[in-house]
């Protein structure tokens, strides 16, 4: 695959990305987007969906790629929470494939659903199948959805989609929602936790 | 200066207004002037207006030079002229000095047409409300209904802030940069050594002195000194300075020996040479009472309702003085109103001063932000 080819399918697999998390999002919502990058999605979302709301970026080159993309961001580590936010502030609270590059997973799960009414989170599936073999190998995975060496990873949090649930049942956080994808982004219904590479999900507060 | 991107020699201007302007101590000031610059050209639509707001010690002298004086470049340069990040190829750009100040405006050094001598301790207390609604005159006089932007940082940052409050439809974006939406204790106690190291000189008079034709040189040398300690941050006064020597060696007197007592002696002398010591005493307490959410029981996000532009709010990590907690402050009270807004923390050694400087990623930043306003 050339280097053009390579972004190419980066790009249609971002939108692929995109698309799923717009098809939970209700047009003219309040949305906050944590770990939000250069304000892509969000972007996207407003081009898409027409919402309003803002991202959360730590990484000052982020920064001003959410100032080119037209998209208010606010600097601040999440990891140190999200007070400041009100409670029920936004609709949708989104963390799109950066949930396992914070460190206080559980406070941010929790904080997520205090200010918004749903929390929309996706993140790659550690225990997909040619991760698996990869460990088997006795080599560290390196995939579409987790394209980083060891070394070089900006991940700090492991864990797979039976790890993540549980978590989320613990937490009493309810799943309403859940896709899995395989690497070439085909929907999987058989044994997501080991035929996904990819996780959507739309969590609520259990009633 | 460069001569490249810069908005060359410039002229200040000043206007005269004859409407009284009732000010927020209920004095009433019958008539004031105002000293401006401007840079760039006004357009047809009148929508490319941008207005600087200075600091404790600025002026109206923001970008440019003057052909009679061309070392004396405006405090802000490195960010106005053509190309720059407040591009004056598009943007109309305003700088005033405001009112009660010591470089043209009408302020405690101006002749009180009640008494034909200097104002001196007379000239009512003005107050950052009464700063804009005199700015406010001067965007009419240039008719300009509406600012594109207004820009400051520090005690600048609040005026934006306060245009925003104010004029809540005259102002399409509010800058406001190393600010806060009030002082706090620490704050307040640091003004108010600088008072007192002025108040206490006895070249003072009660604020007379210039009917004495002396000047409080130790007081506001004094206050300069105390201010120059916040404005910078302790990492970049050991880099700056260390324990660096003057004469090498410990001298075992009360005269300089440590270079930062040298520095703050220099900034301290240099100041007392130009700046009006009634000026000085007034701008801090603008600061000390500055608080919008005064009137709302402390409640910042219920004083904010009536704001309508979009904010670009900046701190530096650096900064204890205006710390980016209390830029935080503003940015939840706005987050709460569902007002747009983006809040950039800046990694920069320079402390307060940072905002003042031009480094690479804030000069980016402010770009950007200003590249997306539609003029």
């Amino acid at each position: 695959m050339t280097e053009h080819e390579r972004k190419i399918k980066a790009e249609q697999r971002e939108r692929f990305d995109f698309a799923v998390i717009a098809g939970w999002i209700p047009p003219g919502e309040r949305v906050l987007d944590l770990g939000c990058g250069d304000g892509r999605l969000l972007r996207y979302l407003k081009e898409t969906r027409d919402v309003s709301g803002y991202g959360v970026e730590i990484d000052h080159d982020s920064i001003l790629g959410c100032l080119r993309n037209g998209v208010d961001v606010i600097q601040m580590n999440i990891d140190s929470g999200l007070s400041g936010f009100e409670d029920r502030s936004f609709n949708h609270v989104i963390i799109s494939q950066a949930l396992q590059t914070m460190r206080a997973t559980e406070h941010i799960l929790c904080e997520m659903l205090r200010v918004a009414e749903e929390a929309v989170v996706s993140f790659p599936n550690f225990a997909y199948r040619n991760n698996r073999t990869a460990i088997a190998s006795g080599r560290m995975p390196v995939s579409e959805d987790l394209p980083y060496d060891w070394f070089d990873t900006p991940n700090v949090r492991f864990f797979t989609i039976a790890d993540f649930e549980e978590l989320c049942a613990r937490l009493g956080i309810e799943i309403r929602e859940r896709l899995a994808f395989d690497e070439l982004g085909r929907p999987v219904a058989d044994d997501p936790n080991l035929n996904g590479s990819l996780a959507f999900y739309r969590l609520g507060r259990r009633a | 200066m460069s001569a490249e991107n810069s908005v060359g020699c410039v002229t200040p201007q000043t206007v005269h207004f004859n409407g009284p302007l009732r000010l927020r101590s209920g004095a009433v000031l019958p008539a004031f002037e105002l000293a401006y610059e401007t840079y760039g050209t006004l357009n047809a639509a009148r929508s490319n207006a941008v207005l600087v707001c200075h600091a404790l010690s600025g002026s109206h002298h923001v970008a440019g030079c003057y052909a009679d004086d061309p070392e004396n470049i405006g405090w802000w340069d490195n960010l106005i002229g053509p190309g720059k990040p407040l591009d004056t190829n598009t943007f109309f750009v305003v700088g005033v000095n405001n009112l009660g100040g010591c470089y043209g405006s009408t302020g405690p050094l101006s002749i009180n047409p009640e008494t034909g001598r200097r104002y001196g301790a007379a000239f009512p207390l003005v107050m950052v409300e009464d700063w804009v609604a005199a700015q406010a005159r001067l965007a009419d006089h240039l008719g300009i209904d509406t600012w594109a932007a207004v820009i400051g940082g520090s005690l600048g940052g609040m005026q934006a802030l306060e245009w925003s409050l104010q004029f809540p439809d005259r102002i399409r974006h509010a800058l406001v940069i190393a600010s806060a939406p009030k002082l706090t204790a620490q704050n307040i106690a640091f003004n108010e050594v600088a008072r007192q190291a002025i108040l206490s000189d006895p070249d003072f008079h009660d604020g007379y002195y210039a009917d004495h034709g002396v000047i409080p040189v130790k007081g506001l040398r004094l206050a300069r000194m105390v201010g120059h300690i916040t404005y910078l941050s302790d990492s970049q006064m050991a880099e700056k300075f260390g324990r660096q020597l003057r004469h090498g060696q410990h001298r075992f007197s009360y005269d300089i020996d440590f270079e930062i007592e040298s520095y703050l002696h220099h900034q301290g002398n240099k100041f007392a040479g130009f700046f009006d010591a009634n000026t000085y005493l007034m701008t801090t307490k603008a600061l000390d009472y500055f608080d919008p959410a005064y009137d709302y029981q402390g409640n910042l996000a219920a004083a904010l309702a009536r704001a309508k532009a979009r904010f670009f709010v900046a701190s530096f990590t650096t900064d204890w003085r205006f710390a980016p907690a209390r830029s935080r402050e503003i940015v939840f009270a706005l987050l709460h109103n569902r007002l747009r807004v983006v809040y950039a923390e800046i990694d920069c050694d320079a402390g307060h001063d940072s905002f003042l400087l031009d480094d690479k990623h804030y000069h980016a930043v402010l770009r950007a932000y200003l590249e997306n306003i539609v003029v």
